[in-house]
Order: C-alpha cells, then sequence, then structure tokens
C-alpha cells in the first residue's frame, strides 16, 4: 500500500525475534564509519544528512529491503546519495565498479587493509 | 571478501560497492583512509558499559541520579563520555513502570554512548511488536513484566535517543560502582531485561 | 536548537492534549503511521529542529520545528490492546503534525 512506506512498521504482525547477535565484519564497520564521516558527525567532510541516508533506504523496493542486510542498505543508501549530490556521478561508478570487479581475489583481497 | 586465511569468497555486490565508493571518495579527497580508521576505532571504543557506568553511578549518587534524568548527555560527559550531537533522554525504571526502547522507523540509537545497536534491535520482528504487545516481546527475551506493572514504550522517531535507568537490584548493598555495573548489560539498557544477581555470586564485602 | 536562540514560541504546552494529523502524505516522514489520527498529551517539549521531512530532500529545513514528546494510552492505539490500562507509548511529534 503506496501510503505507507514498507519501514513504517510499527504495530504490523512479524514473527518472533530472533535474538541473533553479529560481529560486525571489517567492511560494515568501514560502512558505518563512511556514514559518520559523510554525515559530519565526526571529520570534515560532511556531504549529506543523515535524513538522505534515511530517505534513500526507505526508497528501496521492499522485497530488497527484507532480504537485503543492515549495512547492505547503508551501502546502497549512501552511493545513491552521493550520486544524488553530485559527488560521484554513475559513470565514474560504473568504471569503478568495473576496475574493482575486474581484479584478481589476490589483488582484491589486497586492497583492503587490514584494521 | 572474508578475511579468513586461504578461503576466498567472492565479494557481494554491497562488498564491492563499499570498495568501489571508499576509492571515489578518497580519490576525490573528500574522505582519507586514516579518517575512516579513526572513526572505526572510536566507534569500537564505545559501548553498554558507558551506560553500564552512568546507571552505577547513578545507583549510589542521588545529584548524579538527578543529572541523569535531567540531561542525559551531559550526564555522559560529566563521566568523560564524548557524545556529539547525542540528545539523550534516560528514563527511570520503578516499581511501578517499566521502559523500552525502539525505534520502528529504522533503528536510532544511542550509538554515540553505547557504540552499535544488536541486529535483532534493528530486526523487523522487534520493531513491529514491541510497540504493539511489549509484554510479550519481552516474555521472548525471559523478561516477565507483571500487568500490574505500566510499560512506557519509548520510539525514537526523530531527534532524541533513550536509554533504560533499571532498578538497582536488592541484595546490592555496599557493592561499589564497579561491581553494580556488571550487572548492567546492553539489554537493560533497552528494557528487554533487568539486571539480576548472577546465581552463583558469593557474597562478598567490597 | 533552543527555542530562545530561535524565537520560537512553542503553540503546545506540557499537559496539554494533541491529536496527530491523519495524513499521508509522501517523501521522507519521520511521523510513523501507527501514531496518525490518535490524540495524547504533551509529555515535554524536545526543543526547534529543522525538518527532516525537508533535509532528507537537500533542503535545510529551517525555521526550526518544535518538537514534542507525546504520550499515548496504548489501549486508544491498539484495537483490541491487552495490559496495563496505563500502559503507554511516547513519541516526538513535530509542531506542523500536530491538528491545529
Amino acid at each position: 500500500m503506496i501510503e505507507r512506506g514498507h519501514h513504517d512498521m510499527g504495530g504490523l504482525p512479524a514473527g518472533k525475534v530472533r535474538r541473533s547477535e553479529h560481529a560486525y565484519d571489517d567492511w560494515e564497520l568501514r560502512v558505518d564509519a563512511l556514514m559518520m564521516l559523510l554525515i559530519g558527525v565526526v571529520g570534515e567532510s560532511r556531504r549529506m544528512t543523515v535524513d538522505e541516508l534515511r530517505k534513500n533506504v526507505e526508497a528501496l523496493a521492499p522485497a530488497d529491503y527484507d532480504k537485503m542486510g543492515y549495512y547492505d542498505r547503508w551501502v546502497i543508501s549512501l552511493t545513491q546519495t552521493m550520486i544524488q549530490r553530485g559527488v560521484i556521478t554513475t559513470d565514474e561508478l560504473a568504471r569503478k565498479l568495473e576496475q574493482v570487479r575486474g581484479l584478481s581475489p589476490i589483488s582484491r583481497r589486497k586492497r583492503t587493509r587490514r584494521r | 571478501m572474508k578475511q579468513a586465511a586461504g578461503r576466498y569468497e567472492p565479494y557481494s555486490y554491497f562488498q564491492l560497492m563499499e570498495v568501489s565508493l571508499r576509492e571515489l571518495l578518497v580519490e576525490k579527497g573528500i574522505v582519507t583512509e586514516d579518517a575512516i580508521a579513526g572513526a572505526m576505532a572510536a566507534m569500537r571504543e564505545r559501548g553498554p558499559e558507558r551506560g553500564a557506568a552512568m546507571v552505577a553511578r547513578a545507583w549510589t549518587d542521588p545529584a548524579y541520579k538527578a543529572r541523569v534524568l535531567e540531561n542525559g548527555s551531559r550526564a555522559a560527559e560529566a563521566l568523560g563520555f564524548e557524545v556529539p550531537g547525542l540528545k539523550l533522554i534516560v528514563v527511570e525504571n520503578t516499581p511501578q513502570t517499566h521502559n523500552v526502547i525502539v525505534c520502528t522507523l529504522c533503528s536510532c540509537y544511542p550509538r554515540m554512548l553505547l557504540g552499535l545497536p544488536p541486529e535483532w534491535y534493528k530486526s523487523r520482528p522487534y520493531r513491529s511488536r514491541v510497540v504493539r504487545e511489549p509484554r510479550k516481546v519481552l516474555a521472548e527475551f525471559g523478561t516477565q513484566i507483571p500487568t500490574k506493572v505500566r510499560i512506557r514504550v519509548h520510539d525514537s522517531n526523530a531527534d532524541m535517543r533513550y536509554m533504560v535507568l533499571p532498578m538497582r537490584p536488592a541484595g546490592t548493598e555496599g557493592w561499589d560502582e564497579a561491581r553494580l555495573a556488571g550487572l548492567v548489560t546492553r539489554d537493560c539498557l533497552i528494557g528487554v531485561a533487568v539486571p539480576k544477581i548472577p546465581k552463583n555470586a558469593k557474597p562478598r564485602k567490597s | 536548537m533552543t527555542l530562545e536562540k530561535l524565537g520560537t514560541v512553542p503553540l503546545y504546552s506540557i499537559g496539554d492534549r494533541v491529536r496527530v494529523r491523519d495524513a499521508a502524505p509522501l517523501g521522507h516522514i519521520r511521523t510513523p503511521f501507527y501514531i496518525r489520527g490518535h490524540a495524547g498529551v504533551v509529555e515535554r517539549i524536545c526543543g526547534a529542529f529543522p525538518n527532516p521531512e525537508e533535509l532528507a530532500q537537500q533542503r535545510d529545513g529551517l525555521p526550526a520545528q518544535p518538537l514534542y514528546r507525546v504520550r499515548f494510552r496504548q489501549q486508544d492505539v491498539w484495537p483490541g490492546y491487552r495490559g496495563n490500562p496505563a500502559d503507554v507509548i511516547e513519541l516526538e511529534i513535530f509542531q506542523h503534525w500536530i491538528e491545529a
């Protein structure tokens, strides 16, 4: 129903709470850190608001919203926001994705410093 | 990519996106790898033990308790915790009232004090159901709130963030702050649990 | 931002009975669907904040809007609610979401 955002779920029926705990992978912590920097909570890199982050998460198709992990949603939202803000272009992103994807597994492993 | 030695799994689309976004932003001088590392390190430092320290101090110092209930952020700063931008409201459990926190719209949580929220807090079942049937959801956490106790559910839907000040358990007379803080888990600060003295705790002088 | 700094005089006071507008617009909204159309009591005035609906659209959200914590009885919000009649749910409602 279009009148109610898929994220706006207070009071809707749902199953039992799965008390899952999750040790965050480094890439997820990097997404979190990037968010903090880009919304300007810390540092000098403010380029967006947390409201845009939320808006772009809410814009995900319901089936994707449900299937995606939390930081999956955030990284898509951050990237969409950067495109909307003109910080990056779709074409730049396409070329970078190709470049990153085209590297061998060993090179890909080296691209991310252990922290 | 899983970092386990010898195990390679292909990047997910989302992991590829993270690498790509980060590299583009670094190339454009918008962020640096050091700043990202710094923000990650800062988040690792935050955790529920900070909230627990505030609770333990509030339990032992009535003047501090008043400060906590008046302005949670300033009370956090008074213990040396930097919480830029956090607007914290602390809500007190009493024998008549139990508090529980949620963000139905996303996952708002007092991250700048307590660190990252648990996965279940961000999940559909919790966000959907705790506003409507809090006692049932709390029971799924093993927490029984009698019907005669009033429940206040707080939906952090806008700018404020919330933390519960649980009741101090009986049998903790004379305990020092560190020992008291050990009773206060993250789940107590969210309101899905209450502090309990471990069954095998030996009585000891403190 | 404090109300004093902005010279904003909030329309409502602690203890006032207020009703949330029963609207379903588009865009980014921080007033949950489940509370729209319901009436509650102002528990506190949180201050004034830029409008998140506008911030989400790359606008500055000014002038800042008074934000209220409003307390609702669960039995008023949910049909067939079973619990303590004194059970409540408390949310932050922006002034422009309160019915005149």
